[in-house]
């Protein structure tokens, strides 16, 4: 994009998790950085820690958990640090974060005007009438029909993919140059969730919005995102443009993540799976941390790798034997 | 491959929510208050063949987990008849309706909710066995032994309880329990939704496995078509109770007939479909107490004509093998 300056850029972001079973470094060293009206997919399994990377930017982190180093620059300006006060601030006015279970958003015992209007209301000095039209125009962005009247309505009489986007409006009442949406469609149906990425899709384009995806499904992302960041183990192991990094994945892991969705010309076959199951957080293996399930380990994976671009600029990857022969 | 294994004839389930006692008051006074009733399942024929592989799709609230309830006998079919390898199941001797009981399982999706957290996987794997006469107690460490192995579980773990295994693991113990009484016949209900996709692709590997090793029959219910596709010989497409289409796989990705069959595979996220734009079937899926009438989908499809408004269009073979529920059959 024109602007030089990226919307959000993380450097070197460590946030661990100091329990009592050890301290489980739950995102370790994560860089990356998002242009205006750029959508990024962060991709991973459970225990990636891409949700904490989410949280982090937000500064939602709560002990025993901690941002122990890095930056985060959101237009320039540090959050790593900032007071509680500039936070509020910023969040829900300027970021945004959408979460998985829209009930956890929104206050079941509030109606939805009440929520909305005091979402407004916290950020600008507003009357009530201005922030109720503001309120109903953003649920008529969002895509639910008859707004004024909805607006009425308590959560309970919403249905899943509805309150979905009663959450999304209330991310979108102030504008923000930011959205983090953390599995925002991975309880929804299939046709619903189409209508979601269908509005998210629209917005950012219309609005020049910078998005944050994350999910665990490589197949919504390739739809939808720009570039894409693969997290195994609270590390970025790829990173780079979409189509390069699907259509070309140099990393074992990530190669074997489009190995294991079932896709149309495999149909029947057996999935090329990867062995083993994600490591614990608070005993990651040395060295690379996907070393005891990969193929193409071997004596010298026992040290960290760096992420660093064997093919290309932008498409990074954190592999000591990243699959170099073409696809 | 010869004759159906489980056969389904004009099945229906209906839930019925009583009238409370207020309720009951109110229309002594003259209140107008009905029972609510949900057809979950609506006049259902479906055949599954002996050794096939039947895909059922469709989203929340279409009747598709409680069709697989009705089939595997953990709910009672409200009319129709449901008939296991040619006898009718109300009218089964109590040694047929055992043998059916064991010869039909059940995979759900949350195994923490489906296996008891106070009993160590041996006894989750073993117990049914031993009740049933497949395993004595002498026999039983090494029959628990062999179904560990069987869906790749390390046998030393047998002592251990539910808690200690991770996700894909416990849909693993899960999966023997459901072996463990050697069945024929498996319902496996959205059994890989909750697994991480690295750990989806494994047990997909597993259940084709399976497949080979026992000559199992599948009914896959599942959301995913991706999921399905990959490993169904037969896909049946449900709406709101309805059977709307059934194919064999093949044929219905790459030629859907019915409108809503042909949104749901549009919906469908792939990893080689980039950038696209997304074009989203209207409207929200009807509450299954008051469905819309004639064909349930009108209201969201744009073929829609005045004819899907009255009347509901009935299953016909549109080509061998491939059935579709639409007036626009009608009319070529």
């Amino acid at each position: 994009m024109a602007d030089s300056q990226p919307t959000l850029s993380v450097e070197d972001l460590k946030t661990y998790f100091f329990t009592k079973g050890g301290v489980a470094r739950a995102v370790d060293g994560v860089s990356f950085s998002i242009s205006r009206g750029e959508v990024m997919g962060l991709v991973g399994e459970s225990g990636s820690g891409k949700s904490v990377t989410g949280f982090s930017i937000m500064g939602l982190v709560d002990p025993p958990g901690e941002v122990v180093s890095g930056r985060i620059l959101f237009q320039g300006e540090n959050l790593v640090g900032a007071d509680d006060e500039r936070m509020r601030e910023l969040r829900g006015s300027r970021v945004a974060m959408i979460f998985q279970d829209p009930m956890m958003t929104l206050n079941p015992v509030l109606r939805i005007d009440t929520q909305m209007i005091e979402a407004v209301q916290a950020h600008e000095k507003v009357d009530r009438r201005t922030a109720f039209e503001r309120s109903r125009d953003a649920l008529g962005q969002v895509g639910i029909p008859s707004p004024e009247e909805r607006l009425s309505a308590y959560p309970h009489q919403f249905s899943g993919g509805m309150r979905q986007r009663v959450a999304i409006a209330i991310a979108l009442l102030h504008q923000p140059e930011l959205i983090i949406a953390d599995e925002p469609t991975t309880a929804l149906d299939v046709t619903i969730q189409g209508q979601i990425l269908f509005e998210v899709q629209k917005l950012c384009r219309e609005r020049g919005m910078s998005l944050i995806w994350i999910t665990h499904d490589l197949a919504v992302v390739a739809g939808l995102a720009d570039k894409i960041c693969v997290m195994y183990s609270g590390r970025i192991v790829e990173t780079g443009a979409i189509d390069d990094v699907l259509d070309g994945p140099l990393h074992p892991y990530t190669k074997g993540l489009i190995g294991s969705v079932p896709s149309h010309n495999k149909r029947g076959e057996v999935l090329a799976q990867i062995p083993g199951m994600a490591p614990s957080l608070l005993d990651v293996p040395s060295g690379c941390a996907f070393h005891p399930r990969c193929p193409r380990a071997d004596e010298a994976c026992r040290r960290q790798p760096e992420l660093y671009a064997p093919v290309q600029p932008g498409h990074q990857v954190r592999c000591i034997h990243p699959h170099l022969e073409p696809a | 491959m010869a004759g159906a294994m489980v056969e389904l004839e004009h099945v229906s389930k209906r839930f019925v929510k009583s009238l409370d006692i207020a309720e009951k008051i109110v229309n002594t006074f003259g209140g107008k208050l009905k029972e609510q009733v949900v057809h979950a399942v609506d006049k259902v024929d479906l055949a599954v063949n002996d050794g096939e592989v039947v895909g059922l799709v469709g989203e929340s609230g279409c009747g598709k987990s409680t069709l697989g309830r009705v089939i595997a006998g953990i709910h009672a079919a409200s009319d129709g008849v449901v008939r296991f390898r040619g006898r009718d199941i109300t009218e089964m001797s109590s040694a047929e309706a055992k043998e059916w009981a064991l010869q039909v399982q059940m995979i759900f999706q949350d195994p923490m909710s489906s296996l008891n957290p106070r009993l160590r996987v041996r006894e989750i794997i073993g117990e049914a066995a031993q009740y049933h006469g497949l395993a004595s107690a002498d026999t039983l460490d090494d029959y628990v032994d062999e179904m560990m192995l069987r869906v790749g579980l390390e046998p030393s773990f047998k002592r251990r309880f539910p808690h200690q295994f991770s996700g894909g693991q416990r849909q693993r113990i899960g999966i023997a329990r459901a072996l463990a009484v050697r069945p024929s016949f498996l319902v496996c209900d959205e059994a890989i939704a909750a697994l991480d996709v690295s750990i989806q692709a494994q047990v997909i590997n597993l259940f084709m496995r399976l497949r080979e090793d026992l000559g199992l029959t599948y009914l896959f219910i599942s959301h995913d078509l991706g999921v399905v596709e990959h490993l169904s010989d037969r896909v049946v497409i449900m709406y709101l109770g309805r059977v709307v289409e059934t194919a064999p796989t093949e044929a219905l990705f790459k030629e859907p007939n019915h409108p809503y069959t042909v949104a749901l595979l549009g919906e469908v996220p792939r990893i080689d479909n980039r950038g696209r734009k997304f074009t989203p079937v209207k409207g929200e899926i009807p509450s299954p107490i008051d469905p819309p009438a004639g064909c349930h989908f009108h209201p969201r499809c744009p073929h829609a004509m005045e004819k899907c408004r009255m009347s509901q269009p009935i299953l016909r073979e549109i080509a061998p093998g491939r059935y579709s529920a639409c007036h626009l059959n009608e009319q070529s």
